[in-house]
């Protein structure tokens, strides 16, 4: 990547790799696939990764600074699931939400304080606070695993929001990209972000406040995952816990790290987030199109990741820097 | 002719001994075998997560006999997770309360064929419940799911209507598990013998309501003149209503799915119109059967893994029309009862 951000096209990253195989599958599906190419297609395509993307947004933020926020899920679920249950108790909503924006905060300072300042590896923090959100909600404060929204709630109403024909999800998705992407390149700490990333040492050398950003980033991530989680509740008018034991997870570390934002921190963009979230839903979308069986989508997905994975490993080799800090 | 009368004497006295006798007349031998083969046996259940209605109704039904006739029950959860329910069932055949019955939901055909086997051996009958496994369970209780399928293609023929599309879009659960393997084959069933009609499109959810309206999307853009969609349980089906709503198609594409018969997911959703047809599973008439077996095995003495006994339960594709109140069991009702104790 050169100075303005741009791809530089002679020495192809997986960015890169990864938008091409993106445009020849579009082309493809465009050309031999009856209705792929049809507004209403299109815009179906970039709503079923509209949550996912969003995710992936909060993700790419904690993955730059050198992290990982593998609670993502838990608290998306976990948290609307509350909301949900404490609305249908006949909790007042300005309370209940008061109560689930406590306890998001709550779970994202938990994770990046233990990240910070107890400096245990982001991994297992978060391994174990998404359980631990999973396991406590599920188990005290809601009773089944589906919560429906209640009829006639603000939830249920989002979820028919329609600007153009076009799902209020693909907007929020829109509108988070642009604003995370004005944070990272704009803003002192998002900039502050991608030293810590890089290199935490030099950054907090140089007068960076390492810490308390890193607190910041998993407060970050943790109400993206409310919105996602409110997204979710709003299109199905209901919310499902069982997704917390889906792929959704490695789905989202999938889209932002297959579009090029290295697990060792301090490189990559909203720009990856989009162009791996862009592959995924063509992908997802032509293969049902096709009509090709789950099994069969899950093993052309992996191979088609593993191919550019691969590619990107023959074409950029691992450097110095990485083979001495390592990989998260 | 002595003989006779002396006989005949004999047996008044007999009679009229007999009938004098109050102890004897009202002593059944019912309830003390009953109670002796009974009392103090242990039921286990573990479904696929109780987190949801079909496994809190059985729960709740079960418990309610298994504790009245003096046994003990007890659920496990493993919410989902194929391994998690590995270890309840290990843990349950090697600890010194070993139950004496084992009712597991199982999660596809073949994950617990072994675990199964094994408490078997170690004298614990299992019932196989819901989804049936390759597996000689001393009995199994639950859904004939091909039958189950053809229910549903006929009341998505019936939605559709003669003047229709005639195209049918199926939204599976997945390919390893038997409940949507068997479904697929009943509907197919079905429409080979209506020929003229065609299933357009038939993904998989893989359960999950998300998928479920993605894939249900790209069906409804793909072939917009759809007359039903089968989609293969209610716990995602909301995701395929979703796309209908989304699609403006309401009204227009009857949904047929099916379920345990709850209240707020089955019964509720016919009303508002979401669904055109649930083939609906009778919760508490299954828990019945699960526990008629039971009791039947408990007092049988024949060996576990001797008896191979399928109990099919009644199915019925319900619409709006004919529901009444009692089509639905309500689980929050079954929730306060159970809090109110």
């Amino acid at each position: 990547m050169n100075a303005t951000g741009w791809p530089n096209w002679r020495r192809l990253n997986q960015e890169g790799i990864v938008f091409a195989i993106a445009i020849l599958l579009f082309a493809a599906a465009a050309l031999g696939l009856p209705g792929f190419l049809t507004a209403d297609n299109l815009v179906a395509i970039v709503r079923s990764v509209s949550v996912l993307g969003i995710l992936a947004l909060g993700m790419a933020v904690v993955i730059i600074g050198r992290g990982i926020d593998l609670s993502a899920v838990a608290i998306m679920a976990m948290s609307v699931a509350w909301y949900l249950q404490l609305l249908n108790t006949g909790t007042s909503d300005g309370l209940a939400f008061v109560y689930v924006l406590a306890g998001v905060l709550a779970i994202g300072l938990l994770n990046g304080f233990l990240v910070a300042y107890a400096d245990v590896p982001a991994i297992f923090v978060t391994l174990a606070t998404g359980s631990f959100v999973f396991g406590y909600v599920r188990s005290q404060l809601i009773t089944q695993d589906a919560v429906p929204v209640p009829g006639g709630h603000w939830v249920e109403l989002l979820g028919g929001i329609r600007f153009l024909d076009i799902p209020i999800e693909v907007f929020v998705f829109a509108g988070l990209a642009f604003l995370v992407f004005l944070f990272l390149r704009y803003t002192k700490w998002g900039r502050f972000i991608y030293f810590a990333g890089d290199n935490p040492v030099a950054a907090r050398n140089i007068g960076v406040p390492v810490r308390p950003m890193l607190v910041l980033r998993y407060v970050l991530s943790a109400f993206v995952a409310l919105i996602a989680g409110l997204l979710t509740a709003a299109s199905l008018h209901s919310i499902n816990t069982r997704i917390v034991n889906s792929t959704l997870l490695y789905d989202i570390v999938l889209v932002a790290v297959i579009g090029g934002i290295g697990l060792s921190g301090g490189r990559g963009g909203v720009r990856n987030v989009l162009v791996g979230a862009a592959l995924i839903g063509i992908l997802l979308n032509a293969m049902t199109i096709i009509d090709i069986p789950l099994l069969y989508q899950n093993l052309i997905k992996a191979a088609i990741l593993l191919g550019a994975i691969i590619v990107d490993g023959i074409i950029n080799p691992r450097d110095e820097q990485t083979a001495q800090q390592g990989d998260i | 002719m002595k003989l006779l009368r002396t006989l005949m004497a004999a047996a008044t006295a007999l009679a009229v001994t007999a009938f004098v006798a109050p102890s004897f007349a009202a002593d059944d031998p019912g309830p003390a075998a009953y109670a002796k083969s009974l009392n103090g046996k242990r039921v286990m259940l573990v479904p696929l997560a109780m987190g949801f209605d079909l496994a809190q109704g059985w729960a709740h039904y079960l418990k309610k006999e298994v504790e009245a006739w003096g046994g003990t029950f007890e659920t496990r959860d493993p919410n989902w997770v194929v391994d998690a329910g590995a270890q309840a069932i290990t843990d349950a055949i090697a600890s010194d309360t070993r139950p004496d019955v084992l009712i597991i939901h199982a999660p596809d055909l073949n994950s617990y064929s072994k675990l199964m086997k094994k408490a078997q051996a170690a004298g614990t009958y299992v019932l196989l419940v819901d989804n049936p496994a390759n597996f000689p369970a001393d009995a199994f209780v639950g859904s004939d799911w091909d039958k189950l399928g053809q229910l549903e293609a006929e009341a998505a023929i019936k939605g559709c209507g003669e003047n229709s599309s005639k195209k049918i879009g199926l939204v599976q659960g997945d390919q390893a598990n038997s409940s949507s393997l068997y479904q697929y084959a009943g509907i197919m069933k079905v429409l080979e013998k209506h020929p003229d009609f065609q299933v357009v499109a038939k993904p998989d959810s893989n359960w999950d309501a998300t998928t479920s309206r993605n894939v249900t999307t790209t069906m409804l853009q793909q072939h917009p003149d759809i007359c039903s969609i089968i989609d293969f349980w209610d716990g995602d089906a909301t995701g395929a209503s979703a796309a209908i709503r989304d699609a403006k198609l309401d009204g227009k594409v009857f949904l047929v799915t099916t379920g345990g018969g709850e209240k707020a997911a089955d019964c509720d959703k016919l009303v508002d119109g979401t669904y055109g047809a649930v083939v609906m599973t009778d919760l508490a008439r299954q828990s019945g059967d699960m526990n008629a077996i039971i009791k039947f095995l408990l007092q049988s003495g024949q060996p576990a893994g001797t008896s191979h006994t399928y109990i099919y339960t009644l199915e019925k594709a319900t619409t709006k029309a004919d529901l009444k109140p009692d089509s639905c069991w309500d689980l929050k009702a079954l929730q306060a009862e159970a809090a109110a104790k």
